[in-house]
Order: structure tokens, then C-alpha cells, then sequence
């Protein structure tokens, strides 16, 4: 009897549930968690998604879950072999894991146009903040940075990055004040992926974008390894060191902090035009980072804090900042920005039914900037505060969700513009707002997201946002992307055109009865059509995509360089606005390790100036992209070989007019066409060691004339705003990367 | 009026308690369908959705499960697996018809 009872214990303790856990895309998760239902019984998924859990007596349900994922709980009543496929959640779009297929991915079911750049792809990227990640995406147009910021800003659809929406998991981020610097105040190593998505977007994160929103997941502390190195160096006497540190406090608590700093020690002056071509630079930016995971009860939080300070200057070689500043000695600027950042998110998943959810996201910012180009001086400080009330649920069934909530924004702005008379253009803006989004899915060919927001702004009013995005699938592999959606937003002119402050132009808002800065708010309708389809071509994978995209503006700040070269307007849009893009793209993996993309871009963007309907200046009409990249077969130890190759190639762009300047200051109508090439090496020497090279610029084009009136900056025809190629020749840099991994 | 309220109050509480005893608004059930590849998932996933009161259907071919959360007070497993079947894939109680089965793709006429 005895005998007995040991034999069925025996096999009990060998019977076990295995299985894998996938996610949507059908892609191995690691690390998920798999546990018997109100016991402590459970395990994790490895490196293929698989695991094995021992029978308990005690328990018939199995829950599996996954930060950001709707948990999924099964009835297992005898051993058997299970496969769990768990679906992310919206309001927490937290994890994206990372496929080693594609670096860059275009989704076939989401009704967004939304493309995801995983990790992978952003080490393609040599250096080293977010202004610089999108190098090798071709719907980002990444500009190069004017010789006084040192900074590059972003376009898409072909507008500027104010008509982004810049979020940083879900929280609005580069925004007001930040507009002009702030990607370059998030150090590339802190992301784990990018979210590009082509049009309205959702509605969930706010009525401003127009073009597009941009949302980055930073690392989480749950997955983070225990520790992490990077040193960067360039020619350009760039230095950059990220160090990450991870611990675990428990199973459920964890915690990151990464620091980072950079710096530009010597003065470049490659076109001996007495300027510098970068500014020297300093920057500390240190974050904390906590992550609380309670999958069994269905909790998941996170809390940041974050320090940055950043110093730039910039200007003749001959700029002693001590001496010379705010006087006509020597040209010189400097920008010296700190900023606090607390925010929180919490996110609990119901755990009987995981299609319902809350999310709560809170953060507070704290911006300052003070800063003198020549003359002009221009002081920011800016306080705010978002918070966003999220709440997921279905209609009847799961094929019917939505997303509701409500959110709050307040903006506190201390602004000093000083460009010949000094002015105080300080405001407060305040708004709250309730959003309604739909989403349906057939499971199979069509989806549909309508969603809505009604909000009350001080200045902007009260208003409705409408967006609706459609996907539908004719045939295999092809997809017909649909959307229109509506954006509106006040536009900061000075925070946003920051690079006219360092040129000779006065500054004028013919407006006066609007409410921001006398102007009234940018509307644009965004109007937006996809399709992409995946074939196979003599064997091979490849993918072609169309999207074509219309911005049409009813209002809109228009920012008037054209009217006289001494002078920057200001005014409300008086006659038509718009852009229209088209991208076609063609992608083909040649052979195994071996991609290839290419991407043509037209833009069309015209706007009626005081002196008539004009192209939009520093604007290429025609584009074409192409990146090849290449990798061998990882050995045993992890040792590997990456070879990426970016090729630009940029047709002409229209220069402000500068025809009643004197001969020597006047410029061509149009720039010259010209092209870019970046490469880069990766050596791979082990699973927690790699070392890159690389080059930018490498056929060294550099812009003729980038500053106009260089000889004379205090003078009538002084214009360092025009930049329209890269000032700094070739750059060649190389850095390391080391890791300490968690022992399995 | 004060008893016309005691007894609202009682039937409604009653009404309440019952309804939480004897019918879960989400029910959770395994169901065995039989099935092959993706257009079946698809097929029977649809199927299950047709049933006013399934909240969530979600198969999975190599544990030939159809995983489901139902309202109770609204339909039973029953009506879930006619639906299938009716849709051409045996489920453990109710079997498709020889002509439901025949109008499935070929790919999808799994073993019987």
C-alpha cells in the first residue's frame, strides 16, 4: 500500500505541462512567466519560448504572462504539450520582442502604418542619441545639423518635427521647449525600439501630431542584463560612455540605472570660414528606473528619474566666452540646458478576463534653457505636467475593443526673447480631454481603428480630434492601408525656429489678435494611403510598399524666410498649405544575412507666402534611399561579422531668397544635388563583447557658403539658418561594446 | 412606501445573488474541435464568435483546443460547438454533417 502511494507521487512529480509561448507574430518569447493559477508553482519560458512545469494537484489552470501582453490562462487538467500565443496590450505597449529576422518591420495586420525598428537595427546608427537613429530608415529624413546646434532635426511626411508627436512609451516627450534639442537629449543606448507610425495615429496619446507620431521603449529593468558599456569615439573629437547597471531585487522589483555622458573637446573648422562646424559640448544624463512586475495579480509599474544637463558653445574660433559674450568682439553662442523628469506608469490587467486593463501614466518635466546667439539672447523655462487615465475593454467579444480614458496637460512657460528689444512672451497652457478609440478585428483579413477626442485648451479652445485608420488584406501577403485624421496644435515659433536667432534676421508676427504669440493654431488634415505587398523573386524574400500621404493645412504658423532676407515673419497661413508625399519602396533579402533596401521619395510641399506660392524651402523634391546589410553566420561563441551601407542621395532644394542682398552675399535659387554615404563594421568577438568602425560622409561633400556673411556677423547679410548639406566632411569613429549577462 | 422599497431591494439583491451563483458572465471552457492549419483556425474562431455571448475564442491546432470565455447567462458550450461543426469541424459532442465536412478546403478535411 505504502509502494502505492510512492509510485503515484513518483509519477505525478515526473508528469509535466510543456509547451511554447509565441508572440502574435509567432516569435519565441523568453522569459514569460508560466505559473499554476493562486499557487507558487511556475516557471519561465527559455530562449525558444519553451517550458516545463511539473503537474500540481492543486490546481487546473495554467496562466501565462508576459509584461505589456494579456495574460492567457488555460485548463489543464492532465500533462499534455500546450502552445500560447499571447497578444500585446494597447495601453501598455510595453515589450516588443525583438525577432532576429528583420531589424526593421512593417506589420501585416495592424491597421497602422506602423513600422518597428528593433534594437538591432538602431545599432546601425553609429552615434549616439535619438536625433541620429533613423539614418537607415528611409521614412525618416534625418537633416544635418546646422553649425550652431550641432543638433539634427527630423522630418517626416516632410514636415518638420513639431508636427510629430514624440512620445516616450506613450508620454508625450519632445515637446515645447525640448522641441529643438530634444532628441539629442536621449541617449541612443537607453532604446529598445522605435515605433514609426505614417499618419493621424491614435488618438490615445493627444490631439497634436499631424504627420505622425514616433513613440521609443526605453530598456526595461525586468529584461535589462546586469550590465552594460559602450565608448565611442570620432575624428570630430566627439567622446561618448554609456554605462547600464541592472539589479534585481526580486522577482517581481527591478531596477536600472544608466548613465551617460558626452562630450566635444576641439575646435573644427573644416571650411575655413573662421566658424566652427560643430559646437563643443558637454552632457550628463542619468535616469533611474524602476520596474514592479506582479503577473498572478496582474500588476505591472514603472517609476523614472531622470538629470540632464547640457552645455553647448559655438561660433568664431576666436570666441572666448568669458571675454566676448554678449558683445561684437568675436561671434559666439551658447546653450546650456538642464531638465528633471519624473514619471510613473501603472498598468493592471484584470486577471480572469486579460482583455480588460487600466493604465495610468503621470510625469512631470522640468526644462530650462538659457542661451545667447551673438546679440540675441533667448531664455526657456518650462514646467509641465501630463497625466493620461487609459481604460481597455470589449464589446461582446474580443473581436470589438476599446480604449478609453481621460487625460490632463498643463504647460507653464517662461519664456524671454530678446532680438533687438527684449520681450517677455511667458504663458501658461492648460488642457483637458476624454478620448473614445475603436478597434475592431475580423481575425483574419480587415481591422479597423475609429477613435475620437474632445478637449478644452485655453488657447486652442474646446474641439473634437477624428481619426480613423483601416487595414484590409485583398490577397496573400498584401496589404491596403486607409487613413484620416485630424491634428491641431499651438506652435512655439521661437522654440521651434531656434537656428534663426543665430542669423542676422529681425523678427516679425504680423498677427496680433491670436492667442499664441498672436497667432492662431495650426489645423491640418492628414489624408493617407498604403499598400505593400511580400513576394517571392527568383526564390528570393522580397517586399514592395507604396504610400502616399496628403497634409493639408488650414491653419498654419507660417515661418517666412522669403519675404526679405533681414527678416523672419511670422503669420497666421493666408491662402493654401499642403504636402504631399509619396514613398515607394522595394526590399529584397538577397541571400541569407543579406538585405537589401532601397526607397524613392517625392515630395511636393507648397505654401502661399507673402511673395506668392513657393516651394517649402530646404526641401529636396526627390529623394532616393539605400541601405544594404550584411552578416555572417554566428559561430559557437557568438563571434560575427556586420557590414551596413547607407547610400542618400538628395536632388535640389530651394534656398530663401536672398536677391536684394549685395552680390557676395546673394545665393543661387537652388542648391546642387548631392549625395551622402555612411558605412560601418562590426566585429562580434563574443556574446558580451564587440568592437565597430565606421565612417559618415564618407565621398566628404561638404556645403559651400554654409554660412552666409561669415566674413561679417554682426553685419546686415549674416545667415548661419541655411543649411541644406553637411557642413562637417568626412567623420570616421569606432567604439566598443561590453555586457555582463545574467547566468542562466 | 417603506416596504415597497425593503422589497425591491430583497428581489433585487435575490436576483443578484442568484444570478452570481448559477451563471458566470465569464465562463472559461476548453473544447475539443478538430482542425488542421490556419484557415481552419480562422474558420473556427469566426464560428465561435457568431455565438452571441462568446467573449474570447481562440484555437490552437496542436492541442486541437478551442479555448473560449462565454457569458453564461447568454449560451452554453453547446451552442458554441453546434456553430462549429455547423461550420464543418467535429467538436467533442456535436460532429459537422458529411456535406458540412465536404465543403471544407482540402486542406482542412482533417482524419475522421
Amino acid at each position: 500500500m505504502f509502494f502505492l502511494v510512492l509510485m503515484t507521487q513518483f509519477t505525478s512529480a515526473q508528469e509535466k505541462v510543456t509547451g511554447t509561448v509565441t508572440d502574435e507574430k509567432k516569435q519565441p518569447m523568453i522569459g514569460a512567466s508560466v505559473v499554476w493559477k493562486d499557487s507558487s508553482v511556475g516557471t519561465m519560458t527559455d530562449d525558444k519560448g519553451y517550458f516545463e512545469l511539473p503537474m500540481n494537484p492543486g490546481s487546473h489552470e495554467v496562466t501565462v504572462s508576459y509584461v505589456g501582453y494579456e495574460s492567457q490562462t488555460l485548463m489543464v487538467h492532465e500533462p499534455k504539450v500546450i502552445s500560447v500565443e499571447l497578444k500585446p496590450v494597447k495601453a501598455l505597449e510595453g515589450v516588443v520582442v525583438n525577432t532576429k529576422r528583420n531589424s526593421l518591420q512593417r506589420s501585416y495586420v495592424k491597421p497602422l502604418n506602423t513600422q518597428t525598428m528593433s534594437s538591432k537595427e538602431l545599432l546601425k546608427a553609429a552615434c549616439c542619441n535619438l536625433s541620429e537613429s533613423f539614418e537607415t530608415n528611409p521614412s525618416i529624413d534625418v537633416n544635418f545639423s546646422d553649425a550652431i546646434s550641432g543638433s539634427k532635426q527630423i522630418k517626416m511626411l516632410g514636415l518638420t518635427s513639431p508636427y510629430i508627436l514624440m512620445a516616450e512609451e506613450n508620454i508625450p516627450s519632445v515637446r515645447g521647449a525640448s522641441q529643438a534639442y530634444g532628441l539629442s537629449f536621449v541617449p541612443g543606448t537607453w532604446v529598445e525600439s522605435i515605433q514609426i507610425t505614417k499618419g493621424a495615429g491614435s488618438v490615445v496619446n493627444g490631439y497634436e501630431s499631424i504627420s505622425g507620431q514616433i513613440n521609443y521603449e526605453l530598456l526595461k529593468p525586468a529584461t535589462d542584463i546586469p550590465f552594460y558599456l559602450n565608448a565611442y569615439g570620432s575624428t570630430d573629437s566627439r567622446f561618448e560612455l554609456n554605462t547600464h547597471f541592472n539589479r534585481k531585487i526580486n522577482d517581481k522589483l527591478s531596477s536600472s540605472l544608466f548613465v551617460h555622458g558626452n562630450t566635444r573637446v576641439s575646435k573644427n573648422d573644416m571650411n575655413d570660414d573662421g566658424f566652427l562646424d560643430n559646437p563643443l559640448g558637454k552632457q550628463v544624463n542619468i535616469m533611474n528606473r524602476w520596474q514592479y512586475n506582479n503577473p498572478e495579480k496582474g500588476w505591472v509599474s514603472f517609476l523614472n528619474v531622470r538629470y540632464m544637463r547640457d552645455e553647448k558653445q559655438t561660433g568664431q574660433k576666436a570666441f572666448d566666452p568669458g571675454r566676448d559674450k554678449l558683445t561684437t568682439n568675436h561671434w559666439g553662442s551658447e546653450i546650456n540646458t538642464d531638465k528633471l523628469e519624473m514619471s510613473s506608469k501603472i498598468g493592471y490587467v484584470f486577471p480572469d478576463t486579460p482583455w480588460k486593463s487600466f493604465g495610468f501614466q503621470n510625469s512631470f518635466n522640468y526644462h530650462k534653457q538659457e542661451s545667447y546667439f551673438g546679440l540675441n539672447q533667448y531664455n526657456i523655462k518650462q514646467n509641465s505636467f501630463y497625466s493620461n487615465l487609459i481604460y481597455n475593454s470589449i464589446i461582446s467579444n474580443t473581436l470589438h475593443k476599446f480604449a478609453t480614458g481621460l487625460n490632463f496637460t498643463s504647460d507653464d512657460y517662461n519664456e524671454f526673447v530678446s532680438v533687438g528689444l527684449p520681450m517677455d512672451v511667458s504663458r501658461r497652457d492648460n488642457s483637458v480631454g476624454a478620448f473614445f478609440e475603436y478597434t475592431y478585428d475580423n481575425t483574419d483579413n480587415f481591422s479597423l481603428v475609429a477613435g475620437g477626442r474632445f478637449d478644452m485648451h485655453n488657447r486652442l479652445g474646446a474641439f473634437l480630434t477624428p481619426r480613423i485608420h483601416m487595414r484590409y488584406n485583398p490577397w496573400e501577403k498584401a496589404v491596403l492601408r486607409a487613413s484620416v485624421g485630424r491634428g491641431k496644435r499651438s506652435a512655439n515659433i521661437f522654440a521651434e525656429n531656434q537656428n534663426l536667432f543665430a542669423t542676422s534676421r529681425a523678427f516679425s508676427i504680423l498677427n496680433t489678435d491670436g492667442k499664441i504669440y498672436g497667432l492662431a493654431p495650426e489645423i491640418a488634415w492628414n489624408y493617407g494611403l498604403s499598400f505593400s505587398q511580400g513576394f517571392q523573386l527568383f526564390g528570393k524574400k522580397a517586399e514592395v510598399a507604396l504610400d502616399y500621404y496628403r497634409t493639408d493645412f488650414q491653419n498654419q504658423a507660417v515661418v517666412d524666410l522669403d519675404f526679405s532676407p533681414q527678416q523672419a515673419v511670422f503669420r497666421n497661413l493666408d491662402g493654401k498649405s499642403f504636402a504631399n508625399s509619396l514613398q515607394i519602396d522595394f526590399n529584397i533579402d538577397l541571400m541569407t544575412h543579406f538585405t537589401v533596401r532601397t526607397a524613392y521619395k517625392f515630395y511636393d510641399i507648397q505654401t502661399d507666402y507673402l511673395t506668392g506660392t513657393l516651394e517649402r524651402p530646404l526641401q529636396a523634391k526627390h529623394r532616393f534611399f539605400t541601405n544594404i546589410a550584411y552578416e555572417t553566420h554566428i559561430k559557437e561563441k557568438g563571434q560575427q561579422w556586420k557590414f551596413d551601407f547607407t547610400y542618400n542621395w538628395m536632388g535640389k532644394q530651394r534656398l530663401p531668397n536672398t536677391g536684394s542682398n549685395p552680390e557676395p552675399y546673394r545665393l543661387r535659387e537652388f542648391s546642387n544635388p548631392f549625395s551622402v554615404m555612411n558605412a560601418q563594421i562590426t566585429r562580434t568577438f563574443s556574446s558580451v563583447f564587440e568592437a565597430y568602425v565606421g565612417g559618415e560622409n564618407i565621398g566628404n561633400y561638404k556645403q559651400k557658403n554654409a554660412i552666409l556673411g561669415a566674413d561679417n556677423p554682426f553685419g546686415p547679410y549674416f545667415d548661419s539658418s541655411m543649411i541644406y548639406a553637411p557642413v562637417f566632411g568626412q567623420m570616421y569613429y569606432a567604439g566598443i561594446r561590453f555586457k555582463i549577462k545574467d547566468k542562466k | 412606501m417603506k416596504k415597497v422599497i425593503a422589497i425591491v431591494l430583497v428581489s433585487l439583491f435575490g436576483f443578484a445573488m442568484q444570478a452570481q451563483e448559477k451563471k458566470n458572465k465569464n465562463a472559461k471552457a476548453d473544447v475539443e474541435v478538430k482542425g488542421n492549419c490556419e484557415m481552419c483556425k480562422k474558420r473556427i474562431e469566426k464560428a465561435a464568435y457568431s455565438v452571441a455571448g462568446v467573449k474570447s475564442a481562440v484555437w490552437h491546432s496542436d492541442d486541437q483546443m478551442l479555448h473560449l470565455v462565454y457569458n453564461e447567462q447568454k449560451c452554453s458550450t453547446t451552442d458554441v460547438e453546434k456553430a462549429v461543426a455547423k461550420a464543418g469541424h467535429d467538436t467533442k459532442d456535436v460532429k459537422a454533417t458529411e456535406a458540412e465536412y465536404n465543403t471544407l478546403h482540402d486542406c482542412c478535411q482533417y482524419d475522421r
